[in-house]
């Protein structure tokens, strides 16, 4: 049994597709972690699922106006949008969830409205189902798309690490961080840019869905068990990691959709962790 | 002695309309400043313009002889930190030497003793590894007392840090306070009790406009310091 497992694993490894898939979900996976420890204490925790809408408003926008290739005008109207709302800081009138909620949904209104304004031919509803589970099935990356996400995840993990301590001081206490001379605005841009960057590739990529479960929960089942900024962060990723990677080899043992067994796996370690703290008592609620 | 900042009849407001005029003030080092007045008055607001976050509408506020404004360690009144933000003692006492990294990405030696030896000083050596926001809220005020002294020697602006303390903590916190502005620190205090005006050496008592600044000898047989201290009575019983 175990032996005929592994051999459909080593049968499938030899095809690229199916190692592109692992490098890109595992390096998402890690990604995506590390940014939802700041979003979920941001309370940006669906920002996720709010760009994805603003991505079919923009959708619909393009298609209306008649933009050949409309990545280009969706790309950047997504980057912007969460540049915008990840920008500001802790002294915003409109708290981050509402933000979220309110683009998202206006988004939404807007782009439905268009649709059946200027009714157009091309498949609509098969695009916004892309939104939400990714254009391209992560079993059907190419080369560039691996090295796409080499990049992005090699440059998010180096600002995360040379601003480790400045992103910390920035989310616990902006004010204090004001005080003291910490350029806050400038490092919350920064969080804000490359977090924007990193969803919209990684929608792209995998879907909205996903993205939202990546983001949302590794950081809550580590905040379950660990009590200080470092150790939620370490654990964070390492759950993201281990969950992408267990999620993937099962979906291909059971051929289950990749997505969703991956979301199950992390939805599992939550439940584990939850339980884990709600025995030692270690979380007061 | 040399002077700190110079207020000259500065204004404070927001987009609806001015909260506070005519202040005039000068704070020396090693001065230990209570602020007064009714809720609503400003204290806070002029807090955040002293820090420099919140610019005053008109008037100076002027910081002297090469003291800025980066240099003032900050207590604020309600930390808007969530309940549910993980992070340790050690990990905020330190965040406070973040200004001396400049484009270091680690803390170094250092500042990492500075933190220990800070934390020594308050008292909360042994809260090192707990998590922030499962203390009491006396020892949250130390450790956010830790984290300014962190970022400066030079002064500490404290907003009603005894608030929501139980009495023994709120003398213990008084004492500290004391005890770090006979060190040389300067101290800059919003209060609402009387209990506070025993270790100050300086009054500014606001409302509408500068009601009081001077010597708190002066202020205690003042009008206003009379009527202040009878309200305050009045409060108690
Ligand atoms: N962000 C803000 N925007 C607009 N008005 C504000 C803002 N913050 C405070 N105010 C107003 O400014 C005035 C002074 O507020 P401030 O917080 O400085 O009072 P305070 O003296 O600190 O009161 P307390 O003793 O309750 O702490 C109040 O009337 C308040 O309504
Ligand atoms: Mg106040």
């Amino acid at each position: 049994m175990m032996s005929e497992m592994l051999s459909k694993l080593q049968y499938y490894f030899t095809y690229p597709f199916v190692r592109y898939a692992v490098v890109v979900g595992l390096l998402i996976a890690l990604c995506s972690s590390l940014l939802g420890v700041t979003l979920v204490l941001k309370r940006f925790s669906f920002i996720g699922d709010g760009l994805s809408h603003v991505a079919f408003g923009a959708m619909s926008v393009a298609a209306v106006v008649g933009v050949t290739n409309n990545m280009y005008l969706i790309l950047p109207v997504t980057v912007i949008s969460a540049i915008l709302l990840l920008r500001t800081g802790q002294n915003t009138k409109i708290k981050g969830d509402a933000a979220v909620a309110m683009i998202s949904v206006g988004a939404l209104a807007i782009g439905y409205m268009l649709m059946n304004l200027f009714p157009t031919s091309s498949n609509i509803s098969a695009d916004v189902c892309s939104t939400l589970f990714g254009s391209t099935s992560i079993l059907t990356l190419k080369i560039t798309d691996v090295w796409l996400c080499i990049a992005m995840a090699v440059i998010v993990i180096a600002v995360f690490i040379i601003f480790y301590n400045k992103i910390f001081a920035v989310t616990f206490d902006e004010n204090f961080s004001k005080a003291t001379g910490i350029k806050a605005d400038g490092y919350n841009l920064l969080i804000a840019v490359i977090t924007a960057f990193i969803i919209v590739l990684a929608m792209n990529l995998v879907g909205s869905l996903l993205i939202s479960a990546l983001i949302i929960f590794p950081a809550l089942s580590a905040m379950r068990l660990f009590r200080s900024f470092r150790g939620v962060i370490i654990c964070s990723a390492i759950i993201s990691v281990v969950c992408a990677a267990v999620g993937i080899i099962l979906s291909i043992l059971f051929s289950t959709p990749v997505g969703s067994t991956i979301v199950s796996a992390d939805i599992a370690v939550f439940l584990v962790f939850w339980l884990v703290s709600a025995i030692t008592g270690r979380s007061k609620s | 002695m040399a002077k700190q900042i110079i207020c000259e009849n500065a204004a404070l407001g927001y987009e609806g309309g001015i909260v506070t005029e005519n202040l005039n003030f000068t704070v020396n080092s090693g001065d230990y400043l209570c602020i007064l007045g009714e809720n609503g008055s400003g204290k806070s607001t002029l807090i955040k313009a002293l820090l420099g976050l919140k610019p005053q509408v008109s008037g100076k506020i002027e910081w002297c002889d090469g003291f800025k404004a980066t240099e003032i360690g900050y207590l604020p009144q309600q930390t808007p930190v969530q309940r549910d933000f993980p992070a340790s003692v050690r990990e905020i006492v330190i965040s406070g030497c973040l200004s001396k990294t400049g484009f270091r990405p680690f803390y170094n030696k250092e500042e990492k003793a500075l933190a220990a030896n800070t934390m020594e000083q308050l008292g909360i050596a042994d809260l090192a590894k707990r998590c922030y926001r499962e203390l009491s809220g006396g020892q949250q005020q130390r450790v956010l007392l830790a984290r300014a002294l962190c970022a400066t020697r030079k002064m500490l602006l404290l907003d009603e840090p005894v608030t929501g303390l139980d009495p023994k903590a709120q003398a213990d916190l008084y004492e500290l306070i004391a005890k770090l502005n006979k060190e040389g620190i300067t101290i800059i205090m919003v209060s609402h009790d009387v209990s506070a005006l025993k270790y100050a050496d300086h009054i500014l008592h606001i409302g509408k406009k500068q009601l009081f600044f001077g010597d708190k000898d002066k202020y205690l047989n003042s009008k206003t310091g009379k009527a202040f201290l009878e309200s305050e009575e009045h409060d108690d019983e």
